[in-house]
């Protein structure tokens, strides 16, 4: 282990943990659930110490069997990678306490299949931020992406049905990219990211290069459900087993939209994407408006806690694509700090979802009534996470709203802004009706007697430090855009 | 016509992937969607090969101390990178195939068959 190749453990230790999961935990949960724990906490210190390093050594890079940067592949660490590294593999370890609780009740017998694919998962996560070769992405676009279709389709009735449509749409999504990979290929002669960055200005904005992005963010968009290309992501996460859930909401649409900034500003040039074709900047502005609209609109229509948290999500994916392409610094500061809020504002509505789950065997409206007094420290911590998603200062939620609605001010798209106020509107009138159905209705068989009925000490532990964390990044959300967002940033934008 | 006949391989793969395109958007069936998507993935592959190719040149297996004397001269050989980066696609498109099929059986035990439409019709009841 030195400086140069210390990232490449936080990436290792998840992927070979899962086949020591399908080897050994067959016989019993309690191997499975050490050796998951284990990994994910060492990739977590693991993930800290890389921060530590870049933050003195700036941007390290590790090459894979010595073949040098341009015809190798290359892995790389800089300031905003490394920010997505803590933050997926302390998510992914806050998720797999709650989730090894909910397998164990909804798969019994089968948490080592379940690990086995969650840790590779997770890996190929942490794939996606480290690698610097825009083939290895691919490759590890389809790695996340088919252990998410496995995972996706462990669930139980209708599952099977949503994670074919998930495969379906993901190929054309990973196809799209791999497309454009080819034409930026076919016009570069390289496929290393940082080679493709200095040769692309000198051969111009051609309509092979133009034809390259369109097709590299069309299949981007499609992986992370940009509405209206969000068709598979309902069904899939609110039929996936809960478990599944809690790591694939949080995560993989988040990464996405990573992916989307790592490729817009260190693969194409700022001017390029936002002068060249000053219409395109301004028309998906207008999309992500279009999507946040629908999709909080969708969200309004539903009758079931899970469906209600995934329309959410597609609205919150309108937010940080709308705020990379307002084309100012404010926008990308906050699309950058709500990629970190918004993976932890999920998590926590996720993990109540889990603990309610647990308990009450589904998340439908009609059963929530009494929740209040019979599950308070779920629902106290529900409370933080709708707070977030709604935007209340100091939640966390709140001030990446507020450097997104300041971009969109900045950069003279009010109708961006309007509707970040109108899908925070309406994010309170969803969570309010929850809140109103848990706390004042009453269960119409006994008469104000509820009993408390917590869901496992395992399953309130995470969610409680997911709560206690939106609040804590909330009120130093200053002091963490300027030591480490700031720097995360591309130079000279 | 002269743009056709010469960069025939670059319309080979449009028409191979709007074919595969048709048939994942525009049937029913769910087997006949997978097959689509194979076609779409095989069009892409097929983009990539070709853009190898050199007119007149050997497959890319040089002698190394030839090599190392005289080098190597570029244009007699094909770009063996397209080829070594499609295998990784071919098992990439395998193992998503794989997955479909497997997820295909268990929605087939589910609802005995694998028209979209019969599938909705059982739902709807």
């Amino acid at each position: 282990m030195s400086v140069s190749n210390l990232h490449m453990y936080v990436m290792s230790a998840p992927l070979l943990t899962a086949f020591f999961v399908n080897l050994f935990g067959r016989k019993s949960p309690a191997v499975v659930a050490v050796l998951t724990l284990g990994s994910l906490a060492f990739s977590s210190l693991a993930s800290l110490a890389v921060m530590g390093n870049v933050m003195v050594h700036g941007r390290i890079s590790y090459v894979a069997g010595n073949w040098a940067a341009p015809y190798g592949i290359e892995l790389v660490v800089d300031h905003l990678s490394a920010v997505m590294l803590i933050l997926i593999s302390v998510v992914a370890l806050l998720a797999s306490v709650s989730a090894l609780k909910s397998v164990g009740q909804e798969l019994p017998g089968r948490e080592y299949q379940f690990f086995a694919l969650y840790l590779i998962l997770i890996a190929g996560l942490m794939g996606l931020v480290l690698t610097g070769d825009a083939f290895n992405l691919y490759v590890m676009l389809e790695i996340t992406s088919i252990t998410s279709y496995g995972l996706i389709a462990m669930g139980k009735g209708r599952a099977p049905l949503a994670s074919f449509n998930y495969v379906i749409m993901g190929s054309v999504g990973a196809c799209f990219y791999l497309l454009g990979v080819a034409y930026l290929y076919l016009m570069t002669g390289t496929l290393n990211m940082a080679d493709m960055a200095q040769i692309l200005p000198t051969i111009g904005g051609g309509a092979a290069v133009a034809t390259a992005l369109g097709f590299i963010l069309v299949g981007l968009w499609v992986k992370m459900a940009f509405f209206p290309l969000h068709g598979w992501l309902p069904n899939a996460y609110s039929l996936a087993p809960t478990g599944a859930g809690l790591i694939a909401a949080p995560l993989v649409t988040k990464v996405t939209v990573y992916l989307m900034v790592r490729l817009m500003f260190w693969v194409f040039s700022s001017d390029y994407l936002f002068f060249t074709h000053p219409m395109v900047q301004s028309g998906i502005v207008w999309a992500a408006t279009a999507g946040i609209i629908c999709a909080s609109a969708l969200a309004l229509a539903q009758r079931d806690l899970k469906r209600m948290l995934t329309y959410i999500i597609v609205a919150e994916v309108g937010y940080m694509v709308g705020g990379v392409w307002l084309a100012n610094k404010t926008g990308l500061t906050g699309a950058v700090l709500h990629i970190v809020n918004d993976a932890l504002m999920t998590l926590c509505l996720f993990l109540a979802v889990a603990a309610i789950v647990y308990k009450l065997g589904s998340g439908e409206f009609d059963k929530l009534q009494g929740i209040y007094r019979k599950m308070p420290i779920t629902m106290a911590a529900f409370t933080v996470g709708a707070f977030s998603m709604i935007g209340v200062p100091p939640t966390a939620g709140f001030f990446s709203k507020w450097y997104l609605i300041l971009g969109g001010i900045e950069a003279g798209h009010w109708e961006y802004v309007i509707a970040l106020l109108f899908s925070s509107l309406v994010n309170a009138v969803l969570f309010f009706r929850i809140i109103e159905i848990g706390y004042f209705y009453k269960d119409e068989h006994d008469h104000g007697h509820e009993q408390r009925d917590e869901a496992p000490v395992l399953m309130q532990a995470p969610l409680v430090v997911c709560a206690v964390a939106l609040i804590v990044i909330g009120l130093g959300s200053g002091p963490l855009v300027e030591s480490i967002i700031k720097l995360a940033l591309p130079a000279g934008f | 016509m002269e743009l056709i006949v010469a960069k025939y391989n670059y319309w080979i793969y449009v028409v191979l992937m709007m074919v595969g395109f048709y048939a994942m958007i525009g049937k029913r069936n769910l087997v006949k969607k997978l097959i689509g998507m194979n076609i779409f993935q095989t069009a892409i592959i097929l983009l990539f090969i070709s853009a190898g190719v050199k007119h007149g040149s050997k497959i890319p297996i040089v002698d190394k101390y030839e090599a190392l004397e005289k080098g190597v001269d570029v244009a007699s050989i094909v770009n063996p990178l397209p080829h070594v980066l499609m295998l990784t696609a071919i098992v990439v498109g395998i193992a998503v195939t794989g997955v479909a099929l497997a997820i295909l059986l268990r929605i087939y035990r589910e609802y005995g068959t694998l028209e979209e439409d019969e599938i909705l019709e059982k739902l709807g009841k």
